[in-house]
């Protein structure tokens, strides 16, 4: 196996200031929200990696640099060994960003309603010239669907044959990954499987790896082969799924396991977790999860803990012990 | 047993519409008992939601109850006039909705919101009326409550705010609160910590809760009873553990087994064939027959046996675990 | 909620039909055949452009034909005849003995033709603008939308007034009646871009966040071919509602500038100028001069105003 996409000390800083002329005349300062901060991880080719978190914790910004919607504030994203904010060949740009496609959430939005499905699939043929006869209906058989269905608009379909639309689209140019940004959360749970199979099929057969972004814990323990936890824009911990499920490491993963509602424990009794998501514009000082955290000491409060290894598990926790 | 908290007969409930009518609600028929957690789950279009809006009053026209009955504490509230329903809400029936903010008034503090409300529904004084709102935010944990009475919605945050609402369908401590996905906007860890809140305080108070979602997990973990819903028909009613560690209607039955469960691994999932069919375009007989590995020509002309037919738990012809039991 | 809505439609299902078929049986069409304002006045409409267009053809005579004009039938009442010749007109003659029905039929030509150029004029310039300062934003929108603002402050019809009247100062005087047409479209265009600008605008702020332009943006689409492929078919139906409200809005407009002389010239009268010309003869008793012209202004005016408005009605969803 050999190294498909490297993210090494990957930041973004957005700006969420006010517009300039209410932010003099209210005398306040400029606020920046550090969405994603300081993250490195790699991803082994043919190989699902997945991103947990709760929301603000900066997994599909770095979905979004990856595909390259958004710019990395520091760090890079290296794919195959090219960074693609400083490779200056337009032609290795060009065959790198067709080789990375993206699925997305919201299988209502993601497709002009305007569009027939034929040339939504092939748009990322058709945009770079290419040669897009017969490639719909070969799209649209190779996801569960008709090659009549090219003729149709998006309106006809149900949610789950929208999301085969798009994993369609994101198949037409031949990608080697996948970003998946929380590709079954908008459906319904009878339509889900479906689509999660559909994408292990395409993964198998087509020799696919997917970056697969979640908050899902059920799901992302059934797709991954390893698993990154985000909270507040930092990586606290990576493992593969029986570990990470078995042995939690970072005290955030053990509660993220303890807070996730399951099918099998009916009726059970939790003890909730305590506080919530702190404001990502004023984090807290040293370890992000310092004031929610029982094994918190003074050292959390300083210092930012590295990611180390604990066993096979990366996790960044200053008390973590294996 | 006492008498039902709450008892919906034969529930009908249709949208005109020039090319037919609709029935996103069709024969459906529950009971809840007082403290009962009765979970309804079914995938969106199921006709969960308007089930539950036609049980407050709050059917959006041209939608309308058009045959069966609801009754609230042995009496009917289907066919009391606007005027009297609106003393039934929050009186009687406590509402929580998934976006926190459709049920609370921006322009008002929350202190007031809840004072209000209870000045409405119960015989207090003002100064009585203070201390319960205080009291309320308190139980529903919300910190420092004293000076967050004076706070204006849009200064908490989200788990903060639906702590807000619980506690303003609460406070004029209604028999039946209807929740309607009041967690499915939150965080995992929050969503936690909100169904803590309510199964904690429903079972302090002997509340009745409708828990309207389509998450099987929280289903689990706060329900006592769960109601399937498939095409605006009961498909399964049973205590929870029961339908979901052994599913008689072969709907559930894949809802189920198409889950990811922790056990299962990296096999390939179960799945169900296909999806719901929207309202416009019913299949003749049961609904779900198109989807079903049971199927036959029975299923596929005669509408599926409600409920009442077959004593009790699945709306089915040929229920899964009878089966494997004979 | 939003489910069982969409369900209501049952479109998934419907049979497929013709393009023409599917016309007959959408929500739209149900809606315009449930509306007697809708009828009446899209009827309304379709006659006074049918008969616009088809002037040379119905018009018992050509006003601007001095050869067939005879001063003798100056002032003829409506369906009377004429004192010294014996002619009848349906609609009575003007001070010149043009027939008053035929003048008005190719003044609407002119009303009518400005009224659409102005309309289409001011539609691409504002659907441009709005689309880049909404897509593009920073400080590119700040200036189209100050610029839109700044002119949204004069009434439309000074705005006009002074493009008309610079216009004119630059034209040379044997081409001024010849580009007087020409010039009065570009001006009321000009005073009318603002509101495309600003609904385009909103729309595509929407739009743009939505997950399929973000996929656009993947595949590599450059900002023109998002706009213009991608966003602009989504904003057009309030594009077309503003359309035909501006429609009634520019061809009153046409007509308040060649009532006021700056309009469209005596050689090539359209509304305006006859409404101009009718008014002088009001308190002579000859009031058909005046009444007739005006009366069509205000039917074809009325009715593109309503037609406007129940098609505004109708494309927003939230209103039914």
């Amino acid at each position: 196996m050999s190294t498909l996409v490297s993210i090494r000390n990957l930041t973004r800083v957005f700006d969420v200031s006010k517009p300039w002329l209410n932010r003099v005349l209210e005398n306040e300062p400029k606020r920046l929200l550090t969405a994603v901060s300081d993250v490195s991880f790699e991803v082994e080719e043919n190989t699902v990696y997945a991103l947990v978190g709760e929301s603000g914790s900066g997994k599909s910004t770095i979905g979004k640099m990856l595909v390259g919607l958004l710019r990395p504030s520091e760090g890079e994203v290296e794919i195959r060994g090219v960074n693609l904010a400083a490779e200056s060949d337009a032609k290795t740009v060009d065959q790198i960003r067709s080789d990375i496609q993206m699925i997305f959430q919201d299988p209502y939005a993601s497709l002009n309603p305007r569009w027939r499905v034929g040339d939504i699939i092939t748009e990322p043929v058709v945009a770079r010239g290419g040669d897009a006869t017969g490639l719909a209906a070969k799209l649209l058989e190779q996801v569960g669907l008709a090659a009549e269905d090219a003729q149709k608009f998006p309106h006809e379909f149900s949610g789950g044959q929208r999301q085969r639309i798009g994993v369609a689209r994101a198949l037409a140019s031949n990608p080697k990954l996948i970003v998946c940004d929380e590709p079954t959360s908008a459906l319904d749970v009878s339509v889900q499987a479906q689509v999660l199979n559909l994408m292990s099929d395409l993964k198998d057969d087509l020799g696919l790896t997917y970056l697969f972004i979640s908050h899902d814990l059920t799901v992302v323990r059934h797709m991954a082969d390893v698993i990154g936890v985000l909270y507040l824009g930092r990586l606290v911990e990576e493992a593969d799924p029986d570990a990470l499920f078995t042995t939690p490491k970072h005290p955030y993963t053990q509660m993220l396991l303890a807070a996730a509602p399951r099918m099998d424990q009916i009726g059970r009794e939790v003890e909730p977790p305590k506080g919530e998501i702190p404001d990502p514009i004023n984090p807290p000082t040293g370890c992000a999860f310092h004031p929610r955290c029982p094994l918190a000491t003074d050292v959390c409060k300083q210092k930012r803990p590295e990611l180390r290894y604990v066993g096979t598990t990366r996790v960044a926790c200053h008390h973590a012990e294996g | 047993m006492t008498d039902p908290v709450l008892s919906v007969k034969n529930l009908v409930v249709e949208i005109p519409t020039r090319r037919a009518v609709l029935r996103p609600v069709d024969d459906v028929s529950y009971d809840i008992a007082p403290g009962e957690i009765l979970g309804v789950v079914g995938e969106s279009g199921a006709g969960k939601s308007m089930t539950g809006n036609a049980v407050i009053g709050l059917l959006d026209r041209p939608a309308h109850i058009a045959g069966g009955e609801i009754w609230l504490k042995g009496k009917r509230i289907d066919n009391l006039r606007a005027d009297q329903m609106r003393k039934v809400r929050g009186k009687e029936i406590g509402m929580i909705f998934q976006d926190p903010l459709t049920s609370l008034n921006p322009l008002l503090r929350i202190g007031d919101q809840l004072e209000e409300t209870i000045l409405e529904h119960l015989p207090v004084s003002r100064a009585e009326a203070r201390k319960r709102a205080l009291q309320a935010l308190e139980e529903v944990g919300i910190p420092a409550a004293a000076e967050r009475l004076g706070s204006y919605p849009h200064e908490f945050s989200g788990g903060m705010r639906q702590r807000v609402v619980i506690a303003l369908a609460l406070c004029a401590e209604p028999s039946l609160v209807i929740a309607d996905e009041p967690t499915t906007a939150l965080d995992v860890s929050v969503q936690a910590q909100i169904i803590a809140l309510l199964k904690r305080l429903c079972r302090e108070r002997g509340t009745s809760v409708i828990l309207v979602t389509h998450d099987m997990g929280v289903i689990a973990e706060a329900a006592d009873r769960v109601a399937v819903m498939y095409a605006g028909r009961l498909a399964e009613l049973g205590p929870v553990e029961q339908v979901l560690n052994a599913p008689r209607h072969p709907y559930t039955d894949g809802l189920v087994g198409s889950m990811p469960m922790a056990s299962a691994g990296k096999e390939r999932l179960r799945q169900i064939p296909g999806s719901m069919p929207r309202l416009g375009s019913l299949p003749d007989g049961c609904a779900f027959h198109p989807r079903c590995p049971k199927a036959d020509a029975e299923c596929r002309q005669n509408p599926g046996p409600t409920l009442d037919a077959t004593g009790g738990r699945a709306a089915c012809w040929f229920p899964v675990s009878q089966e494997v039991s004979a | 909620m939003t489910d069982e809505l969409v369900d209501i439609k049952g479109r998934a299902q419907a049979p497929r039909r013709s393009r023409l078929g599917e016309f007959f049986s959408s929500d739209f069409f149900y809606m315009f055949r449930r509306s007697p304002v809708a009828i009446i006045s899209f009827a309304v409409v379709a006659l006074l452009v049918l008969a616009a267009l088809l002037a040379p053809l119905i018009a018992p005579y050509d006003p601007f034909n001095p050869a067939s004009l005879n001063l003798m039938n100056g002032f003829t009442p409506p369906s009377t005849p004429n004192a010294f010749t014996g002619d009848t007109f349906l609609l009575g003659t003007d001070d010149q003995g043009r027939d008053v029905f035929s003048t008005i039929l190719y003044g609407m030509r002119i009303s009518l033709f400005v009224g659409f150029a102005a309309v289409l004029f001011a539609m691409v310039l504002g659907v441009l603008l709005g689309l880049i300062a909404g897509y593009v934003g920073g400080w590119i929108e700040t200036l189209i939308m100050r610029i839109a603002d700044i002119q949204l402050t004069f009434p439309s019809i000074l705005v006009a007034m002074l493009i008309f009247g610079v216009a004119k100062g630059f034209t040379p005087v044997e081409y001024r009646d010849q580009m007087a047409i020409w010039v009065l479209i570009v001006a009321i265009g000009l005073s009318d871009w603002v509101q495309f600008a600003r609904v385009v605008r909103g729309a595509t702020l929407v739009e743009k966040n939505k997950e399929y332009v973000q996929a656009a943006k993947m595949i590599g689409r450059t900002g023109p071919a998002i706009m213009l492929k991608h966003i602009l078919p989504n904003v057009l139906s309030p594009v077309l509602v503003i359309a035909t409200i501006s429609l009634a809005l520019a061809i009153i407009a046409e007509a308040t500038l060649s009532f006021l002389g700056v309009g469209a010239p005596p050689t090539q009268p359209s509304l305006g100028t006859l409404i101009r010309i009718g008014q002088g003869f009001l308190f002579s008793g000859e009031w058909w001069i005046l009444l007739f012209p005006a009366a069509t202004l205000l039917a074809l005016a009325l009715s593109v105003n309503l037609l406007g408005d129940w098609l505004r009605d109708a494309l927003n969803p939230r209103l039914r």
